[in-house]
């Protein structure tokens, strides 16, 4: 009988603070702009120059440490990892390593079999490298600087996992959190948020963990969850084949579904960490840690709680609202302005999720305006616009956050509420279908429906469908 | 008059005072340089026309009233591991060689805003690592007492220029003695500021958490009012301290009664050269006629000063001159294969031979598995050495002692047995372990004709007890003696 194996996975998660400047100098974070536009003598690693911590990242860790359930170092440092490589301007990046900003906290996932807590075995402050640009037609190497020093925390959690649902759900709790906060966009496909996935097998009930490989450049969900399963297979091919799991770095390619090794234990580097002596330690007192404490949003769960009990929409709709921050401030600010909560949540969960899915996008790339949905609602509301052109200028207003106001004036959209031109353009529609009028007094019921089509096709869409069957149903009587 | 015999603060009133002019101040520096340079070999670059256009419009400021500071106007070198935007800044190294910062370093910043006039940068040892300044990948720079001899180092060119008269005053940086030890070997004075009192911004890394900037100068008074001038709350550098208690000229007091000074009894054993102890032990003598209270004591540790001290440094400098790559700037070996055979050639092509020895020796006890045995136990050792001058200072104002064991070698002598060398720290390093003032003042010429120094230690931020005690110290002594000048055959 073939063996059961368990599959350890614990993850190393690097994410992108939302900080507007950069760790340790003045330099913008922002993202594009032309290469070393972004940068100065600090950033580029030019002798004489020395850091100066910047607070807000500080408070951004300690913020995510709590809402982790970290335990806060109040008395830590930063050290210095040595390795040479030019995207790195110093030759050593400024990290954390013997007194890390948070320890020992966890987060819930749900699973199958329930909930589990996932631990989290430290969160640290670091630097992030520039980028560098190999340009093959002239075989040369370039390097921007434009992203170094960018802060970064990296949250490592437990070998706890044990399997890519788990690990799925656990990155998504991290997002979840950390986007509440604000500390970060979190997009794995623009880098702000990086996993690098420790795997390794053991037979099942077997105590002692198997030899892990740590596998890098996972861009997607769905990378990871399939390097997840190749990796499992690979090592379990391994064992069963009497040969051993080597513990190295391994690079996922996934448009070829596979990995490749990048560099093994004996070749793995002596970081030579040392406390960092251009920076003093930070001392974070009970006073400022109680101000970021009493900072903290309210987090997904105590807004369910509260939707629930404010707002009267199904508990599904809740769900897939609180999954995203993004959605939920656009509900919740929406709905402050026209005050119909479960419109907005309608318009939310049906044709924003249909574009959203048709084009590919993330909640978080949502774009439109409360102010313009609101608007919108209360067109639709006041029988300013139908449906049917409710539903056109809600696309449009997805693309590029028109004001549909303007857009319904401007195109002529607004619903034609005059009775005596309807009236007209009714009889004149009877006049010139008799085999429908006579079909609907023989009782076929849905006769009407065609005149209500050709009333609607004749008024250019901008008749209220309502008025039109009333209409039709007096004069035909 | 002789423009050069003047003091910084002298020459400043005289320019106020319309007896000289910036220009011809300069212009007598560049002469003297002229005479001197080529034996004495001070500084890696000079900028005389910068020199000149800077005279002109100090000059102009100075008159119109614009510009009204004791050193306003005052000719000044800059040891070559400061940055000077625009200037070469070369750390004595062939690997910054070609280097030009774009920026300036905070503290010349704070002599610019003072109205000096930069004139050059000095010679040194290789990114301030040597006792002698013959580690300068420019050549060694000479003692201008003595040219068979060594001005002492690190900060060797710009206390060698201050002696022959090639400035006024000049800025030295000090890791474990660098600012001290050449002061005492070329009869001048240095200070040592407490850790940080002057911003490190600018300056090019060796020990971070024991590099300080001090001045060497003509005379105490100079001293106190150079420290003045560059100590600065910046906040460019995390470990710059705010101080509210810098006006140090103020501490110009010619009085010592009551002064407790104590006199480590470790200072003053084995290796100690005779006619140093003997100088050293008269000038302690003198204070205490004029009423200051002198003990002896027991300093323990100051035998594992030096270990800690080249365990630290070289850990921290390991790290620090990893940026040297030929990535950015400064020297990029001519042909590579690769990116690591690029790192290789360049680094070793590039760094003499004492920086590659410490870049080894800090990699070394940063390895994992020795850090434990040899970096953290040179840290603890460093705490223990601050408790034991913690509680010295719970008694003593100040800590009277030599600056060297010896007065300056003979060149030649030193780098072919650097452990040799490494010892003959052994009385400046503690207080950069300890992060303590310290100012080194000439005492006396041994029979060789060679000046000597006297050490004196301070509490942490307590350098105006130093500059009040070394102040009171030279009234008692009175003009020191100028270097003998060989190629004159004296100038007085």
């Amino acid at each position: 009988m073939a063996k059961q194996y368990e599959t350890v996975i614990g993850l190393e998660v690097h994410v992108e603070l939302a900080t507007k400047t950069k760790i340790f100098c003045g330099c913008s974070t922002a993202f594009g702009g032309e290469a070393n536009t972004h940068t100065c003598p600090v950033c580029t690693g030019m002798p004489g120059s020395l850091p100066v911590l910047n607070k807000q990242v500080v408070e951004y860790a300690i913020a995510v440490g709590l809402a982790t359930n970290c335990d806060i170092t109040q008395y830590c440092k930063f050290d210095r990892k040595n390795y040479f490589y030019p995207d790195n301007p110093q030759n050593y990046q400024i990290s954390q390593l013997y007194l890390p900003i948070c320890r020992n906290g966890g987060v819930e996932i749900e699973t199958e079999e329930g909930t589990k807590t996932i631990g989290i075995h430290e969160i640290h402050m670091e630097e992030d490298a520039g980028k560098l640009i190999h340009d093959e037609w002239n075989d040369c190497s370039l390097v921007d600087y434009n992203r170094s020093g960018v802060p970064l925390i990296e949250i490592v959690s437990e070998p706890d996992m044990r399997s890519a649902d788990e690990v799925i759900a656990y990155l998504e709790k991290l997002r979840l959190i950390i986007q509440y906060l604000g500390a970060s966009d979190c997009k794995l496909q623009e880098g702000s948020m990086r996993a690098d996935v420790n795997l390794s097998v053991r037979e099942v009930g077997a105590e002692k963990f198997g030899t892990r490989t740590e596998m890098k450049n996972l861009n997607s969900f769905k990378a990871i969850a399939r390097a997840i399963e190749g990796e499992r297979e690979r090592q379990i091919d391994l064992l069963e084949a009497g040969e051993e799991v080597l513990q190295e770095t391994r690079r996922w390619d996934d448009t070829k579904e596979c990995s490749y090794a990048m560099r093994s234990k004996e070749d793995a580097q002596d970081y030579r960490y040392f406390p960092e002596p251009d920076l003093v330690p930070i001392v974070i007192s009970d006073e400022w840690l109680d101000q970021i404490r009493e900072r903290q949003p309210e987090f997904r769960t105590e807004k369910m709680k509260r939707y629930k009990e404010e707002f009267e929409i199904p508990d599904y709709d809740i769900e897939i609202i609180t999954g995203s921050k993004h959605l939920a401030d656009i509900f919740e600010a929406t709905t402050a302005i026209c005050k119909q909560p479960k419109k907005v949540s309608n318009w939310l969960m049906v044709e924003t999720m249909r574009l959203l899915k048709e084009k590919e996008m993330e909640p978080e790339d949502i774009c439109f305006s409360p102010e313009n949905l609101a608007k919108l609602i209360m067109m639709a509301d006041k029988k300013e616009i139908n449906s049917t052109v409710a539903k056109e200028v809600f696309e449009v207003m997805f693309a590029n956050d028109t004001d549909p106001e303007k857009y319904v004036e401007e195109k002529g959209l607004k619903t034609v509420n005059d009775e005596g031109a309807l009236r007209t353009t009714v009889e004149k529609v009877i006049a010139d279908n008799p085999q429908s009028v006579e079909d609907y007094h023989n009782g076929k019921e849905k006769a009407i429906g065609f005149l209500v089509g050709q009333t609607m096709k004749a008024m250019q869409g901008k008749a209220d469908p309502g008025m039109v069957n009333k209409l039709l149903k007096e004069l035909l009587s | 008059m002789d423009i050069l015999s003047l003091s910084a603060v002298e020459l400043a009133a005289k320019i106020k005072a319309k007896e000289v002019t910036v220009k011809e101040a300069v212009e007598a520096v560049f002469a003297r340089m002229e005479e001197k340079e080529k034996v004495l070999n001070c500084y890696v670059t000079l900028d005389k026309e910068g020199a000149l256009k800077q005279a002109e419009e100090v000059q102009k400021k100075i008159d119109d009233g614009t510009l009204t500071g004791a050193l306003a106007g005052v000719p000044v070198a800059i040891k070559d591991n400061m940055c000077t935007e625009g200037m070469l800044t070369t750390c004595s190294s062939k690997i910054l060689g070609n280097f030009i910062p774009t920026f300036s370093s905070e503290a010349v910043l704070n002599l610019k805003k003072a109205g000096v006039v930069i004139i050059g940068k000095t010679n040194m040892d290789e990114f301030a690592m040597g006792s002698t300044t013959e580690t300068s990948a420019f050549g060694e720079t000479r003692n201008p007492w003595n040219e068979k001899h060594v001005p002492g180092g690190s900060s060797g060119g710009s206390a060698a220029a201050v002696a022959a008269e090639e400035c006024f005053f000049a800025l030295g940086s000090d890791t474990g003695g660098s600012i001290r030890q050449p002061a005492s070997f070329c009869g001048v004075v240095g200070m040592k500021p407490t850790y940080g009192t002057v911003s490190r911004y600018g300056l090019i890394a060796y020990g971070s958490s024991l590099d300080q900037i001090g001045p060497l100068t003509k005379n105490v008074e100079d001293c106190a009012t150079v420290m003045e001038v560059i100590a600065s709350h910046d906040l460019k550098d995390s470990t710059s301290v705010k101080r509210e208690d810098t006006d140090f000229t103020s501490a110009l007091i010619e009085d010592v009664k009551g002064m407790k000074i104590g006199i480590p009894r470790d200072y003053f054993g084995e290796g100690l050269d005779s006619e140093v102890k003997e100088a050293v032990l008269a000038a302690a003598k003198a204070l205490e006629e004029k009423g200051a209270i002198v003990e002896e004591f027991d300093l323990s540790l100051v035998e594992y000063a030096i270990p800690a001290y080249y365990t630290i440094a070289s850990a921290e400098a390991s790290s620090n001159l990893e940026r040297f790559d030929g990535v950015k700037y400064g020297y990029r070996t001519e042909e590579y294969e690769g990116l690591h055979n690029m790192y290789k050639k360049t680094r070793s092509e590039g760094f003499g031979a004492e920086v590659k020895r410490r870049i080894m020796l800090g990699s070394f006890v940063l390895s994992s598995g020795y850090y434990d045995a040899y970096y953290l136990k040179a840290l603890r050792t460093k705490a223990l050495i601050k408790k034991a001058f913690d509680e010295a200072f719970a008694k003593y104002d100040v800590i009277l002692g030599p600056v060297a064991p010896t007065t300056a070698p003979e060149l030649g002598k030193s780098l072919s047995d650097p452990l040799k060398m490494y010892l003959g720290d052994i009385y400046t390093i503690s207080v950069n372990l300890a992060g303590l003032p310290g100012i080194s003042i000439p005492c006396g010429v041994d029979k060789k004709g060679l000046p000597i120094g006297l050490q004196l230690i301070g509490d942490c931020f307590q350098e105006k007890k130093l500059i009040q005690t070394a102040y009171t110290y030279e009234k008692i002594r009175g003009e020191f003696k100028k270097p003998a000048d060989s190629m004159e055959g004296g100038r007085k």
